[in-house]
């Protein structure tokens, strides 16, 4: 199957740092994937390379038709870190939600009657129909986060890319933005988001790519959840267990065991440790 | 009614009001963009490398309309790249490369000394000088710059709201930022002689953030900024013929006086809400 977005040994550096090296990756049509690792591994950068924001310093990267008989560039919808927006700037949501349209709107200034109505239907499906003219800052940071969902979705996009949208929100929230995320991904929407919630992330998405300046290991959250792979990921101590058939990571408090910190997880259940560490992209079979 | 209308028996003060009204109008509606880029301080430099750009063409003998334009566009386009492709902020950029500009000015004028008189205009500007062929000029690049903004209103918007990811969704950001400059160089060639390199920055940014105050609507900004803009033009001509004084300091401190009230009415809003509030806790 021919990757809808392929990186060949990309690098980039800022000045003289790197951030990424030697990244190869491919995302293919229909696949959820997180992107996982510390602050400052450079994911967001990873994210701006696919989206073209940045140009890498080294390698390429590509961006293909959705299935091979088609020529058109996939179309992609882009929800940024809530914590980039500028809060104060005078828009409304529905203002916000228009400017993802902007590709096939036409070149007067007022927007065309079925895209307000296509707008006003999206922010019902998204829980937040009844705040199309107020402003962007009276809304809470789950209803920001959907209405940034809402302005990606308005293009109809073949990939959606998501820059920590369960970043600053409370785990209700999070849990109905994955389930959402899921539901779109069920729909044949190719995702990639970056998120620090691991525990979030082995629930709902299907694939996971740890990065830290390189990546460590990718494939399925039962695989790439172990605390070897965790321990190269992210230079730290982390405990994988299992409960109620779901996995969860926790960072391991200096001193202290599993049972410790865990007393009332089955003893069999723990520690989850199947994965290995790898750097070469995995092409290999792909959840959809 | 005859001491009202006594100032329009002059065609000097008719002439000059209808600039002062276009200007306030045109300064006005730009001035939403550049606040909201956070580039205040660009009318301020753009002015002053405008001015260098003035003098060069008159010595050069170019046609001032022509020679200064593009000289201002050419420092917005520096300015913009400087910013885009070196990790230079936009207050640095415009820093340098303005003030360098207006030195060039400083230095030629200095250099041949009998052309001093010739630029107390463009630094202080002189609205009751203005001509008819001046007008005509105003008029011009106020009906550009309005057709500019209409026309590319959606791109405008999503450019100056987040430039890079509007980047994402089609927007070329690079041509919307080039637009916008020339629209930039030709508001301020057509104001510095009105209002002078020292002012136009003033009425770039105070009808905006007086605006931005009265409204959290991107449209009724703009259109509040630019009746703000048109209305202290006019109003200000009047005061400045009835006190005798300067008619572009004038406009500008009547802008001034403006911001103050829309500054004091958000001030006992909020209070007035808070109390409102207090009282139902």
């Amino acid at each position: 199957m021919q990757p809808l977005v392929e990186l060949h040994q990309v690098g980039f550096q800022y000045n003289t740092a790197p951030v990424l090296e030697d990244i190869n990756l491919h995302i293919h049509p229909g696949q959820f994937a997180a992107l996982v690792g510390p602050s400052g591994a450079g994911k967001t950068t990873l994210l701006k390379l696919i989206l073209g924001m940045t140009t890498p310093t080294t390698g390429s990267v590509s961006m293909h038709a959705k299935d091979s008989q088609s020529k058109r560039k996939p179309i992609v919808g882009y929800v940024p870190q809530l914590e980039t927006v500028d809060w104060n700037f005078p828009v409304t949501v529905e203002q916000v939600v228009l400017m993802g349209a902007i590709g096939r709107s036409h070149i007067w200034p007022w927007p065309k009657a079925d895209e307000r109505k296509r707008v006003q239907r999206l922010l019902e499906q998204l829980d937040i129909g009844g705040y199309a003219h107020q402003h962007i800052l009276n809304l809470s940071g789950g209803q920001q986060q959907r209405v940034f969902l809402a302005r990606a979705l308005i293009a109809e996009p073949d990939f959606l890319v998501l820059d920590e949208p369960t970043t600053g929100v409370d785990m209700r929230t999070a849990e109905q933005m994955l389930h959402l995320l899921a539901d779109l991904n069920h729909g044949g929407m190719t995702i990639l988001m970056t998120t620090h919630d691991l525990n979030a992330a082995a629930a709902h998405v299907p694939w996971m790519i740890c990065l830290n300046r390189q990546v460590i290991a990718q494939g399925s959250p039962e695989c790439v959840l172990t605390p070897e792979i965790l321990e190269a990921t992210y230079h730290s101590d982390m405990i994988v267990f299992r409960q109620n058939g779901m996995l969860f990571v926790q960072p391991r408090p200096h001193g202290h065991t599993y049972h410790d910190i865990l007393p009332n997880v089955v003893p069999g259940e723990v520690p989850m440790s199947t994965g290995e560490l790898h750097n070469e992209p995995d092409t290999s079979t792909v959840p959809v | 009614m005859n001491q009202i209308l006594q100032p329009f028996q002059f065609e000097f003060f008719r002439t000059g009001t209808i600039a002062a009204v276009l200007i306030g109008a045109l300064c006005g509606l730009i001035g939403v963009y550049i606040v909201l880029r956070g580039m205040s301080y660009i009318g301020h430099g753009l002015s002053h490398a405008i001015f260098g750009g003035a003098v060069v063409s008159f010595v050069m003998g170019w046609n001032f309309y022509a020679g200064a334009g593009i000289w201002g566009f050419l420092a917005a386009i520096l300015i913009n790249q400087t910013v885009r492709r070196t990790k230079i902020s936009a207050d640095a950029a415009i820093g340098v490369i303005t003030t360098a500009s207006f030195a060039v000015g400083i230095v030629l004028i200095s250099r041949y000394r009998r052309f001093t008189r010739s630029f107390d205009a463009a630094l202080f500007g002189n609205i009751l000088g203005v001509q008819f062929q001046d007008l005509l000029v105003i008029a011009g690049i106020f009906i550009l710059v309005v057709l500019v903004i209409f026309f590319s209103y959606k791109q405008l918007l999503f450019t100056t709201f987040d430039s890079g990811v509007a980047e994402v969704y089609g927007v070329r950001t690079a041509w919307v930022d080039t637009l916008f400059a020339l629209v930039l160089a030709a508001a301020l060639i057509a104001s510095m002689q009105i209002l002078g390199v020292t002012l136009v920055a003033a009425a770039l940014i105070i009808p905006a953030i007086t605006a931005r105050l009265l409204t959290d609507s991107f449209n009724r900004m703009i259109a509040f900024s630019t009746l703000i803009g048109a209305f202290s033009g006019f109003v200000g001509m009047y005061l400045s013929y009835y006190f005798d004084a300067a008619s572009g300091a004038t406009i500008v401190l009547l802008q001034a006086a403006l911001f103050g009230c829309a500054l004091l009415l958000t001030v006992i809003q909020k209070q007035t809400s808070r109390r409102l509030i207090g009282s139902h806790v």
